[in-house]
Formats: structure tokens, C-alpha cells, sequence
């Protein structure tokens, strides 16, 4: 362990200690703005949660509370940026295949109890047993720490998972391969600590609010299923004199534009804003209606496997389409939401991504449709022989119309007849999955901040790789990237590639789309993968 | 009349054996799975879960144990999407809130709707006749998922009256909306449903007799038309009752009730098999009963009725 890398923590301690005594006055400490009495924070999502353990977690609601409820080695700060959690600082070998990590110690339970290194070794063994069969066990594989598939597979016992408590402050994890951003996965809540004990005396009725035990700024104090969840401070948190926001509420509400409503009525601080009435909203509140990119993608996919179309084998053919597609349209008339036009595939929000020069990006609309028109031509369609396909999506207003607009546009420009066919989530996921379609609907939202968690779904072997695309350059690339120190050329070399040769058409790339309420400090609008912290917020007073 | 609810009730069970075989190889046969997901999990991660749940053995086994735990030990399986819960916890939760905001609606959906009807029959062709079809079809033409996003935006945006949504408790705030949301397109059918039933009887010969021998229209209509009327009604209102307890699904979603509508359409939705086989059930049985109950009241309410 020659190379030694050292998150800095002595800025972040200097001003814990000026802030203290600042907090009582009822002014921020950096910003010196009034704050509210009430520190609560309200917020919607969308539907109820599916877990608060960290290990068994897997939607996007239920992560921000256990982020909020659990503390892990690392967190992210309002940039996306790696800043200390549960431990202080990280060590890596020269072959990045051991990381060390060094543990605060004050770091502790709601229950008083220390979190020790031990926690995190029952964690993650736990996040890989096959008895918890959690459905993120897979991320501990994408982490490749040494035995985790084998482990998952059933093949070697849980106790060889290459994680171990040197001492109650120092976790040592082993890499089956080298990881480069290895401490950056461990902001993911599968990651966090558990609680053993409470864990064995409740089982799976830990997680009430009346059992749970928890290491994070908050505690759950209150769940009523399909209605509300309340947090509040846990008093036991090692850096509780500095967070500001006492209680945090979120309340499910299914319905967008009630949500919307229940926003206006002063119910809730934040809420998203429905799909084309961000205009509007804007014009009524400019405080309050913020758009910011995320890391998400919106596209179309062809169906590239021996059973799909013929027509589409012929990569004329898919840029003619992808050429024809008016994106400001869709961006600018349908979402109306701030979302950027896509002409690649990784958003160029993603950290450590440049976005390569494509030839499309840089032509005007009229341009772009007379080169279809050629591309089309040259590939043998036209007045006398129509191209015809079916596009499928998954049953959703705001895709239909997106779905209406593309198939308008491919008409009117190339006179291609898309037929358009809707299909319930789950059926739509088979078919897509089983290769049942021409063109299909896809959209994908990082799971890091790094542009292979978007590539990977064109790797020819990827479970995610529903149009079956298969370039041995495009695979030889990703698998470079892996273990490359700088994997940004590599990407840009992939997304110049998928640009000629078109296996999907990029629309758009989303934007967070909100409704905030202008006494929400510190919302994190530049952290593309939304990982907020309640403790990093504050009310202002109105 | 015991032994025929005995009967009934015996007959009762195989209808719901029945029930559950049918709904589950229904539910086994739609496309997909609790854990078809967009992000498809690695088929070791998939072989896992799927033995936990015992989805890796064949349907026959799959049911049998099923029936075995509910019969044995209670026990109607574990949530494939709330892994926090199970199928006891979910209906334990959520059937309070649906039969609280439900019963209350079917009683101001009956007591409006017959006294409307009643109304409207005795002073036909005036303006309370009128008055009361006008808003009958009115209200018909007012199904939850209107009255909902119309009676938010009324009650808590414009005039900040009531709260937008959440249950507290069951605390009255938060009941009118859903209620009066529930209740109003049933309260529109009952009403014309008496009106034209009462209509009828009113034309009818026994009821001229009673008029002929004398009597007060007041007793008239109390003590001779008013039972005959109802007989519809509550064949009506068998249904609409446990329509009702059940809850519905947009009272849920618009007013974030918890009841369990939003669960029985979420689970089968994300093919929560379990949760959704056993609010089935709890439909099942609750119709079974209703249906009887239904069938009792006719006797009370048609001399001529025997069991």
C-alpha cells in the first residue's frame, strides 16, 4: 500500500467547529440567512417505498430515506463530489485491488452503540447471502469484491466475501479486479451498515419504526404505508450540531397534478412538475419552478437480433430515422421541461464524460432531413416501397406523445409508416426483454456517475442489451474502460461509434423538473444523480 | 331461515376455493413477474429470490402450500414489492381506512339518495322532482376520479378549507373529501332508482286500495309504499356495498388514503401475487357475505319472500 490517497478533512472540521454555536442564533452559518423555526421539510414521491434496509432496497424513493436513515464509508457532497461518511479517509494499493478504509470514531448507532468496521463486514455479507436473496446482490458483484458472485451463485460460503474487520476502525476489502472507482460505489445504500443485533432479535420486523436502530442524520419515527413517512433527527449522529433540518416528511401522492396542487396549497416544499407545464409554472413562480439536467436518457431501440427486421440491418436506414427526429421539438413542445436534445447516449451531465463531435449534433433540422431522405433512398425505400415497422411503449401519456410525434415526423418526412402500440410495464418488459418488437422504447437512469453504467447496455453481452447490438470494437472498448485510470477517450471513442452506426435513436436526456419551494436552502441542483441529504438542507424564514 | 344460512354459508366455500384457483393461475399466466424489472436481475441474483419465495417450484406445489398456510397457520404470504410487510400487514393497514371512508360513504350515498328519490316520486313533475333528477344525473355523471382532482382544487387550493390528502387517523378533515368523492355518483343512481321505483308502486293497485280506504297519504307511503320501493334499491346496494368497503382505487390515489384499493390495483400492476390473491380473497368473501346479508333483506323487506 504504497500509494497513499487522503481525503482532506480539515476544512470540513474547522468550520464544524465555528458552526456550533452559530446554529442556536437562528442564522445559517455559512450563508448567515435567517432560518425558519420549523425546520421540516415535506416532500411527494411518487409511490410507497419498497424497503428501508439498506440491503434489500431497490427504488429510487426508498434509497433517499435509507440515505437519510443510514450512514455509509463515503456520501456525496452537493457537486456529486466523494466527501467522508462513516470513515475519514481510503487507501488503495498500486494494483487498486485493496482498499482500506479508516473508520471515524465517533461514529454511532441511534442506539448509542459505536458503528464499528464489524457493521460493514455483516452488511455486506448479508447484502450477498442468498438466505436475504437481496435483489441488489448484483451491485456487490458490480463492486467485484473477491467471491461475491461465487457467493451469490451458491458456491462458497458467505464468510469468504473478501471484507474484514482488521480492528473496530479499519474495514479491508478485497477486489476480485481492479477497481479504479471503487470508493465512489460505496455511497450506494446497498453498502450501508446494518445493525446486527437488532436485526437478530426482530428479523424482518427490524425495519418498523418502533424496532429500528440506525447510524444515519435521521431516524424513522413514524410509517404509514401508502400515505407518510417521518424522520427525524437522531440525536446520536456524529455530526447531529451541524445539521439543521429537524424533521423530514414524505408523503406519497400517486397522482402528479394532485401533487401539484397540494404544492400550490402550501402542503409540500418540493414536488415534480407534470410533463408540459413547466412553461406556465415558470412564468407564475420563477422561484419556485427549477429545471436541472439529470442522469437519465430517453430513446428508441432498434430490435437488431436474427428474428428482428431486415429493414433494419441496414445502419442507412437507422440514422435516417435518428436524422429525421426533431428533437427540439419534443424537448421544447412536448416535455417543455428544460431536458436537453440527445444526440448520444451518456447524458453530458456524467461526470468524467466528453461528449465527441457527432456529425448530427452540429447540422440544422433542414440538413439533417434531406440526408434522411438519401439515407432512406440509397437504402432502397421510397414512395414505392415504403418502409413499415411497429414502435412499442409502455402505457404513459407522456409517451404516447412522444411516440405520436416521432411517428408524425417519419411520415410527413420520409413517408415511413410507423404503426404505434402500447403494452402495460411488465408485458412491455417481456417483450422488449424476449426481442418482440421492431422499435422499442427504452430510458435509463445511471446507477453512478461514471459513463459505463449508460455504455454497458450496448455491450453485446449485456442483460440489459434488449436490441441485441453487437460490436466487437464497441466491447473491446467498455472492457479497456474497466480498469483504464482515464476511461473518458474510450467512451467518447464508443459514443462515436454508436453515432454511425445508430443501434438506438437518443431523444432526449432528462431534467430533474420541480417545484421547490423558495425556503429550501441547499438543494443540490448540480448533483446529476439526485443523491440529496436531508441534513445537508435548511428552511429559510419567510 | 338458520339452516339455510348454514347452507349458504357451506356452499360458500367451495365458491371461494374456486376463486383462488382461478385468480391464481390467471395471475400465474400474465406476462411477466413480481420481478421482471427493467434492470433484469442476474440469474443468479433471479434464482435466489425466486427460491425464498418458493417461485422455483411447479404451480401445483406453489398452491397447495399457499392454501396450506392460510388454512394452517393464517398466513397469506410475503409482499414481493414491500419487503418491509406482509400480506397480513397490508390488509390489517389498509381494510380499516377502506371499510372507515367506505361505510360512511354508503350511508350518505343511501340516506341521500333514497330520501332524494322518495322526494322527487311524491311530488313528481314539481320542481323538487326536477331539482331532484337534475342532480342525480348530475351526480351519476360525477365518478370519483372526476369528483376527486375537482373537490381538491376546491376545497384546499382556492379555498384552503381542508387538507389535500393523507388519512391522520380517520381524523373528520381528512374523511369529507374522499367521502363525499365516493359517495356521489352512487348517491345519483340510488336516487333514480327509488325515484322511478317508487313511481311504480305509487301506480300500483294496493296502494290505490290503501288510498281508497282513507288512509293519510303519510301512512300510505310509510307503511305501504316505502318497503316495496327499496326492493330494488337493495339489490342495488349489495354491490355498491362492497364496492365500497373494498375502496376504491382513485379515492386512494387522489386523496392518499392508504386504503387498500391502490394496494389490490398496485400489486397486480407489479404482479404482487400474494398481496393480490389475498385482497381477492378478502373480496371474495366479503361479496359472499354481502350477497347473503342481501338475500336476508329481501325477506324483511317482501312478505312474499320465504326462506
Amino acid at each position: 500500500m504504497n500509494k497513499h490517497i487522503r481525503t482532506t478533512l480539515a476544512g470540513l472540521l474547522t468550520s464544524t467547529m465555528i458552526t456550533g454555536a452559530a446554529l442556536a442564533a437562528g442564522t445559517h452559518p455559512e450563508t448567515g440567512e435567517a432560518l425558519a423555526d420549523d425546520q421540516t421539510f415535506t416532500y411527494r414521491i411518487l409511490d410507497e417505498h419498497s424497503s428501508v434496509d439498506p440491503q434489500v432496497v431497490e427504488d429510487v424513493s426508498g434509497a433517499e430515506i435509507v440515505r437519510d436513515l443510514f450512514e455509509g464509508l463515503m456520501n456525496q457532497d452537493e457537486d456529486g463530489n466523494l466527501v467522508p461518511g462513516v470513515a475519514t479517509e481510503f487507501t488503495t494499493n498500486d494494483t487498486k485491488d485493496v482498499y482500506t478504509f479508516t473508520l471515524r470514531d465517533d461514529a454511532k448507532w441511534s442506539n448509542g452503540d459505536p458503528v464499528t468496521a464489524g457493521d460493514f463486514v455483516f452488511a455486506w455479507k448479508r447484502a450477498v447471502d442468498p438466505a436475504l436473496s437481496s435483489p441488489y446482490a448484483w451491485f456487490m458483484e458490480l463492486m467485484s469484491i473477491e467471491n461475491a458472485a461465487e457467493i451469490i451463485a451458491g458456491d462458497k460460503p458467505v464468510d469468504e466475501l473478501g471484507v474484514t474487520a482488521i480492528d473496530d476502525h479499519t474495514l479491508e476489502i478485497k477486489l476480485s479486479a481492479p477497481l479504479p472507482y471503487f470508493a465512489q460505489m460505496t455511497t450506494h445504500s446497498t453498502t450501508f451498515p446494518a445493525p446486527q443485533k437488532v436485526i437478530e432479535e426482530f428479523g424482518d420486523a427490524w425495519t418498523k419504526p418502533e424496532n429500528i436502530v440506525s447510524n444515519g442524520a435521521y431516524v424513522l419515527t413514524e410509517h404509514l404505508p401508502q400515505e407518510r413517512s417521518v424522520r427525524e433527527r437522531n440525536e446520536m449522529y456524529w455530526d447531529n450540531d451541524n445539521t439543521i433540518v429537524d424533521k423530514v416528511v414524505a408523503l406519497v401522492i400517486n397522482d402528479e397534478n394532485v401533487a401539484l396542487t397540494r404544492y400550490l396549497a402550501g402542503e409540500l416544499d418540493r414536488t415534480e412538475v407534470p410533463a408540459g407545464q413547466f412553461p406556465r409554472l415558470q412564468k407564475e413562480h420563477p422561484d419556485e419552478a427549477i429545471s436541472f439536467p439529470r442522469l437519465c436518457n430517453y430513446y428508441y431501440t432498434f430490435n437488431l437480433s436474427d428474428g428482428g427486421p431486415e429493414a433494419f440491418k441496414d445502419p442507412n436506414v437507422r440514422q435516417a430515422l435518428s436524422l429525421a427526429v426533431d428533437r427540439k421539438i419534443i424537448t421544447e413542445n412536448i416535455m417543455a421541461g428544460g431536458q436537453p436534445q440527445a444526440y448520444t447516449f451518456a447524458p453530458e451531465a456524467t461526470a468524467g464524460f466528453t461528449v465527441p463531435e457527432v456529425e448530427m449534433a452540429s447540422m440544422s433540422q433542414q440538413e439533417r432531413d434531406e440526408l434522411a431522405k438519401e439515407l432512406l433512398a440509397a437504402a432502397g425505400y421510397g414512395p414505392d416501397n415504403p418502409l413499415s415497422f411497429e414502435m412499442v411503449y409502455n402505457t404513459s401519456e407522456a409517451h404516447k406523445k412522444v411516440a405520436v410525434a416521432l411517428s408524425q415526423m417519419w411520415k410527413q418526412k420520409l413517408g415511413v409508416n410507423a404503426e404505434l402500440a402500447n403494452m402495460e410495464w411488465k408485458i412491455f418488459l417481456e417483450e422488449r426483454g424476449n426481442q418482440n418488437f421492431d422499435l422499442a422504447r427504452g430510458a435509463w437512469c445511471g446507477d453512478y456517475n461514471e459513463a459505463s453504467t449508460f455504455l454497458d447496455l450496448l455491450q453485446s453481452d449485456s442483460g440489459y442489451n434488449d436490441g441485441k447490438y453487437n460490436n466487437a470494437k464497441v466491447d473491446e472498448l467498455l472492457a479497456q474502460a474497466k480498469t483504464s485510470d482515464d476511461a473518458a477517450p474510450l467512451y467518447t471513442e464508443v459514443e462515436r461509434i454508436i453515432a454511425q452506426e445508430t443501434p438506438v435513436i437518443p431523444i432526449y436526456h432528462y431534467a430533474g423538473v420541480y417545484m421547490m419551494d423558495s425556503d429550501v436552502g441547499n438543494w443540490p441542483v448540480n448533483n446529476v444523480e439526485q443523491n440529496w441529504y436531508s441534513k445537508n438542507l435548511y428552511k429559510i424564514a419567510e | 331461515m338458520l339452516a339455510y344460512i348454514v347452507r349458504r354459508l357451506l356452499i360458500a366455500v367451495p365458491t371461494i376455493l374456486l376463486l383462488i384457483v382461478a385468480s391464481f393461475f390467471l395471475m400465474h399466466f400474465a406476462p411477466g413477474g413480481p420481478f421482471t424489472s427493467e434492470r433484469p436481475l442476474p440469474p443468479a441474483v433471479l434464482a435466489n429470490i425466486e427460491a425464498r419465495y418458493g417461485l422455483d417450484q411447479p404451480l401445483w406445489k406453489q398452491l397447495w402450500d399457499y392454501l396450506y398456510n392460510i388454512v394452517v397457520h393464517f398466513d397469506f404470504g410475503p409482499s414481493f414489492k414491500f419487503k418491509d410487510r406482509d400480506v397480513n400487514d397490508i390488509i390489517a393497514q389498509g381494510f380499516p381506512i377502506s371499510l372507515t371512508y367506505g361505510s360512511l360513504s354508503f350511508l350518505v350515498a343511501t340516506a341521500v339518495g333514497v330520501s332524494l328519490g322518495i322526494a322527487a316520486a311524491i311530488k313528481h313533475n314539481s320542481w323538487i322532482d326536477y331539482f331532484a333528477v337534475g342532480l342525480g344525473i348530475a351526480a351519476q355523471a360525477l365518478p370519483n376520479f372526476i369528483m376527486g382532482p375537482i373537490l381538491i382544487l376546491t376545497f384546499t387550493l382556492w379555498l384552503g378549507w381542508l387538507p389535500g390528502g393523507g388519512w391522520n387517523g380517520g381524523q373528520w378533515p381528512y374523511l369529507i373529501m374522499p367521502v363525499i368523492a365516493l359517495a356521489t355518483s352512487y348517491m345519483g343512481s340510488i336516487a333514480r332508482i327509488t325515484r322511478s321505483s317508487m313511481l311504480e308502486v305509487l301506480n300500483s293497485n294496493f296502494i290505490r286500495t290503501a288510498r281508497a280506504k282513507g288512509l293519510p297519504t303519510r301512512t300510505v307511503i310509510w307503511r305501504h309504499a316505502l318497503k316495496p320501493t327499496l326492493l330494488p334499491v337493495v339489490s342495488y346496494l349489495g354491490p355498491v356495498f362492497v364496492y365500497v368497503l373494498t375502496g376504491s382505487v382513485f379515492v386512494d390515489i387522489y386523496f392518499s388514503t392508504g386504503g387498500l384499493g391502490q394496494a389490490y390495483v398496485g400489486s397486480a400492476l407489479s404482479r404482487d401475487y400474494a398481496v393480490l390473491l389475498g385482497v381477492t380473497i378478502l373480496y371474495g368473501v366479503l361479496t359472499v357475505l354481502v350477497n347473503l346479508l342481501t338475500d336476508l333483506a329481501y325477506a324483511w323487506f317482501d312478505p312474499k319472500i320465504r326462506y
